[in-house]
């Protein structure tokens, strides 16, 4: 058995309002930047998982990510493995 | 390490220090220096305060727990106690406006439920500078996030409070939160009523510690802990509402079953303060062993334990045999608990670490037997405005009116109130945007009246006559009601007492303070004081917060502010009288502060009171309105705006009509009557030698001032609550 | 020997707060309140369940995302499965949305804040369990109190939705209009509250259990608690 660090990536479907990015947007030609487009605001969810192999390891995290992590309905993940311990 | 500057840099005064060598017969360890730095700070020992508030009346035949415990309690029937008590949570707020309102209220809630109380409403005092300044509104929308964010998620419902906008209180705002709880009355969790004994445990319960609100005794820090570096040691607590939640059920439900000999809350000072305040009251010694305090970080000193303040944990204290149904409880709502004490004979509070004894000493030196200061005092003298109540009036009535009514202290709150949820628990008959809130008392047909209340222009002007005028408006807008006056509970915010002139201005206002909770027979169970506001050479004006607790035996009898009907025939209750120094009119149309504040007669507000109560139990009333900021003019457009109904009136007599709308003269009420019910109105009226003058009648879609100036009743709501939407940059 | 209340389950789970003041309606409108807790696999004998408002764990992650595996959730499906009547109340919706009870979502208010006040709601169809003694376009008068109240769905969904008449209730005027000005959140289509295909599981955000006490506020649930009740009256013995 290996210990695994990993992260999920969670954010809104493209497509769906993100309130809470059009707030962040909205704030920032105030310090200056008029620039930035596109503001989405999401979730980053961190940690060890212990497992046989990474490859293991990784089904386990999508299992985890599609049951609990995200909602299907409105949100998307994706995964990344920062290394092993 | 240990003497030398290192207590000056705790904040520790060189007497201080002597003092402490003198209790112990030595020099104090790292970990006795913490305890003592944190245990005598002003904040946790009240010693430029004590002098003044011992002066306070704080006993009566209602009161079943007056100031020196967790919070006060008051007798209000059927075996029950209603438990208040407001805070001040200014300093962490201005830093993190969201935690720092936030954990004032987990921290103020807390003190109920230790009291053997479940929390039923919470108020909340709030100040701010000037809502053209940007960081104005964003303290604004922190600060009332934070206490709806928190209030919302432990179903606690907010149902009152005050919001007011003053020059002096951009830098340092006023966060104040108040909460009251039922209990039992032979159920509430005291030393006395409890009796803890030597031998039994003390169980801590709750969150896990960590190295929160430590900042000012870092400097104790060895020097391997210097390198993790200032992110190790945040100077913001985070409240976790969730935790707190399951918090509160666990203690109730501890509470309920008869498991407790004590219950305190860890705030102020940490496991310091509530091991040390529980032995204390109960006349005897702890021993406390930091090795089984569940930690969250790594690597924690004995004196980081010890002074922690990681929010939502508890302590309990109880009889070794019923240790595992404690745990049970705990468990079952997913709490950790560890048994970090032990209640001993005699007095010392002994500290171990690692097998070692870091910490010994008298646990009374550090609760009771703290530093008493009485510092020097200055009178100051008011603000310099011209006193506007002889200012003759320049411009146009209509305008000046509606230019009152948006004024951000007399608008409509409704943008911060409806963030906060005044309707969980079920028993809200009453929420913000009225005179008081009144809650239903449930098993019972009895209802609490809430009232906050401060004017802080008032005591720029006059201390003591500020803080009576607290007090007096406090009991008027909970008797408006139909209720009677109990008790109150304070928070007491003002500048630097280093200085005289703050000094003064506080020992002025607590002497107000006394005079009117006497004449008016409200009692103080308990508050707070919050001293420092200032910033550089701008200090807060003084700032007496009061919070006063009514009761209504029978809540169906309760009195509307509003004018719920057309027909209705008006009455001024009180006189009115040539006072602006203070008012609403002057700030808003002149842009002054000069004068005297109001006259206050309290023998005068004293038979208003009584007026109010007995016109309630008779159901003569069908509205009642404490006559406040802004005046008369405001207090029947607030009757207007809040029932839909228009009204014509007649102000009649000396005064030229812009005093006579705006004065803001205390013991002043607004009523609608049926006409069925005047001549018994003004029979009552006169018996109680209360002066009751007709103004008018209700009806109609407009305000009509006769003679003067009219508005349509919907061009009222629009200036009213649209008013701080727009000061905000957002539609109403 | 005949039962003549029916029994309504109320469901605690860590951070609901609600629970009282459902069962507190249960009873005022007649029926027997039931305390469910979320760790055990035991209905107990109730013929409705409701999942209660407020905060549970926290809203951490996502409002009823943790909840939804609650133990006592396998139940409460298994319940529905059966035709069995069950309401979720604010986070209660949220939470039958998250274990797929419910079709679509609920994410944060339009304007990011929390709101307390009362609405209108049009009621959309009678088909349901908490609607039978309501009349289609009739509104009524309940308060909402929620910080993630806006109601979103895949555009499958939706058009499920809309197609088979799942919408409960809508936001609307106090004479059945709709539109933004009447829309609290920010809501697709201004849906409040949704049904699922039998009718007998259906969710709202607005508080029906604070509104059937004329001294606290307005009456507008006491329709919906008295269909509720009637409905699992029905289910006595079955």
């Amino acid at each position: 058995m290996s210990t695994f660090t990993f992260e999920v990536l969670i954010s809104l479907k493209p497509g769906l309002a993100d309130p809470q990015g059009k707030a962040v947007e909205g704030s920032l030609p105030a310090l200056g930047w008029t620039n930035v487009s596109n503001v989405r605001v999401g979730k980053h969810v961190r940690f060890d998982l212990e497992a046989t192999s990474e490859r293991d390891a990784r089904e386990q995290v999508e299992d985890m990510a599609r049951r609990l992590l995200a909602n299907p309905v409105i949100e998307d993940f994706r995964i990344l493995a920062t290394e092993s311990a | 390490m240990t003497g030398g500057e290192l207590h000056r840099q705790l904040g520790l005064a060189d007497d201080e220090l002597d003092r402490i060598v003198e209790t112990l017969g030595r020099e104090p360890t790292r970990e006795e220096l913490a305890m003592y730095a944190a245990m005598w700070s002003e904040h946790c020992s009240y010693k430029s305060s004590k002098v003044y508030l011992r002066t306070l009346p704080t006993e009566g035949p209602v009161v079943l727990v007056g100031p020196g415990q967790d919070a006060g309690a008051v007798d209000i029937g059927d075996g029950l106690a209603a438990v208040f008590k407001m805070e001040s949570h200014s300093h962490p707020s201005a830093i993190e406006p969201y935690q720092g309102a936030a954990t004032g209220v987990g921290g103020i809630v807390r003190d109920i439920v230790s009291m053997g109380a479940r929390p039923v409403a919470l108020l909340d005092p709030l100040m701010f500078g000037p809502l053209e300044e940007e960081r104005n509104r964003w303290l604004l929308a922190g600060v009332v996030a934070g206490i709806g964010g928190y209030g919302n998620c432990i179903g606690v419902p907010t149902v009152g409070g005050e919001i007011r906008f003053a020059p002096p209180h951009s830098a340092n705002p006023t966060v104040d939160v108040m909460c009251v709880g039922i209990a039992l009355a032979d159920g509430l969790v005291t030393a006395a009523s409890r009796r803890p004994q030597a031998g039994s445990l003390m169980v801590l319960y709750g969150a896990t510690t960590g190295r929160d609100g430590i900042g000012g005794v870092s400097v104790l820090a060895s020097a391997a802990l210097d390198e993790t570096g200032e992110g190790s040691r945040p100077s913001v607590q985070i409240g976790d509402p969730f935790a707190e939640k399951l918090l509160i059920e666990a203690s109730l439900e501890l509470v309920e079953r008869g498991l407790l000999e004590g219950l305190q809350d860890l705030g102020g000072a940490g496991i310091t303060c509530a091991v040390s305040e529980s032995a204390s009251r109960a006349g005897l010694g702890a021993e406390l062993d930091l090795d089984v305090v569940p930690l969250r970080e790594q690597g924690m000193e004995a004196f980081e334990i010890l002074t922690s303040e990681s929010q939502e944990r508890m302590l309990a204290i109880v009889r070794s045999s019923q240790l595992d149904e404690v745990r049970a409880v705990c468990e079952r709502w997913g709490l950790a608990t560890a048994v970090v004490a032990e209640l001993v004979e005699g007095g010392t509070l002994t500290v171990r670490h690692r097998g070692d004894v870091v910490a010994a000493m008298p646990a009374r030196s550090l609760a009771d037997d703290g530093p008493v200061y009485e510092r020097p005092l200055e009178p100051g003298s008011s603000p310099d405005g011209d006193d506007p109540t002889f200012r003759p009036f320049e411009g146009d009535l209509r305008e000046a009116f509606l230019t009152v009514l948006a004024a951000p202290n007399v608008a409509s709150k409704r943008w911060v109130f409806e963030q906060y949820d005044s309707v969980v628990q079920g028993q809200t008959l009453v929420g913000a945007g009225s005179d008081a809130a009144v809650i239903g008392v449930p098993g019972t047909m009895k209802g609490l009246a809430l009232s906050c209340d401060g004017k802080g222009r008032f005591g720029a002007l006059d201390p003591y006559l500020g803080a009576a005028h607290a007090v007096a408006e406090a009991a008027r807008n909970v008797a408006v009601t139909g209720a009677k006056p109990l008790a109150i509970t304070n928070c007491l915010n003002f500048g630097n007492p280093e200085r005289p002139r703050v000094m003064w201005e506080f020992a002025e206002s607590v002497r107000g303070m006394r005079d009117a909770c006497v004449a008016l027979d409200t009692p103080v169970t308990g508050g707070n004081v919050s001293f420092y506001n200032e910033t550089g050479d701008s200090a807060i004006w003084p700032t007496p917060v009061v919070g006063m607790l009514g009761l209504l035996s029978d809540h169906r009898l309760r009195v509307p502010s509003a004018f719920a009907r057309a027909g209705l025939a008006i009455y001024l209750l009180g006189d009115t009288f040539a006072e602006l120094g203070g008012s609403e009119y002057a700030e808003a149309v002149l842009g002054s502060l000069g004068g005297r504040p109001p006259a206050l007669d309290l023998e005068k507000e004293r038979a208003l009171l009584d007026l109010l109560h007995a016109a309630a139990s008779d159901t003569l009333l069908s509205s009642a309105h404490d006559c406040g900021d802004g005046g008369l003019g405001i207090a029947l457009a607030e009757c207007a705006i809040g029932g839909g109904h228009g009204f014509a009136v007649a102000i009649e007599g000396d005064l030229p009509p812009h005093v006579a709308l705006f004065s803001e003269s205390a013991s002043r009420a607004v009523v609608g009557v049926t006409p069925e019910h005047e001549e018994a109105l003004v029979s009552l009226a006169s018996r109680h030698d209360v002066p009751a003058a007709r103004l008018g009648e209700t009806g109609g879609p407009r305000a009509a001032f006769d003679g003067l100036f009219e508005v349509p009743v919907v061009e009222l709501i629009d200036v009213y609550e649209g008013s701080i939407p727009r000061l905000l940059g957002e539609t109403a | 020997m005949g039962r003549t209340t029916p029994r309504v389950g109320v469901v605690t789970f860590p951070g609901s707060l609600d629970d009282r003041d459902a069962l507190r309606a249960v009873e005022l409108m007649g029926g027997e309140g039931v305390s469910l807790w979320h760790a055990d696999h035991d209905l107990r004998d109730v013929q409705a369940v409701i999942l209660p408002g407020g905060f549970s764990y926290g809203d951490y992650l996502r409002c009823g995302a943790i909840a939804a595996h609650a133990p006592i959730m396998e139940e409460v499906a298994a319940f529905a499965q059966r035709g069995g009547p069950v309401l979720g109340i604010c986070n209660g919706f949220q939470i039958l949305c998250e274990s797929g009870l419910l079709p679509g979502a609920l994410i944060r208010n339009r304007s990011l804040r929390f709101i307390c006040r009362e609405v209108w709601l049009r009621v959309e169809t009678a088909g349901t369990v908490v609607t039978g003694d309501l009349t289609p376009g009739e509104t009524i008068r309940v308060p909402i109190k929620h910080g993630e109240g806006q109601f979103l769905a895949t555009p499958d969904q939706l058009a499920r939705i809309e197609g088979e008449g799942l919408v409960v209730f809508r936001y609307s005027s106090r004479h059945g209009v709709t539109g933004d000005e009447h829309n609290p959140n920010g809501a697709t289509n201004h849906i409040a509250g949704v049904r699922n295909e039998a009718g007998n599981v259906v969710g709202l955000m607005p508080h029906p259990e604070h509104a059937v006490d004329p001294d606290v506020g307005p009456t507008g649930g006491q329709a919906v608690f008295a269909s509720l009740l009637a409905t699992a009256m029905a289910r006595v013995g079955a």
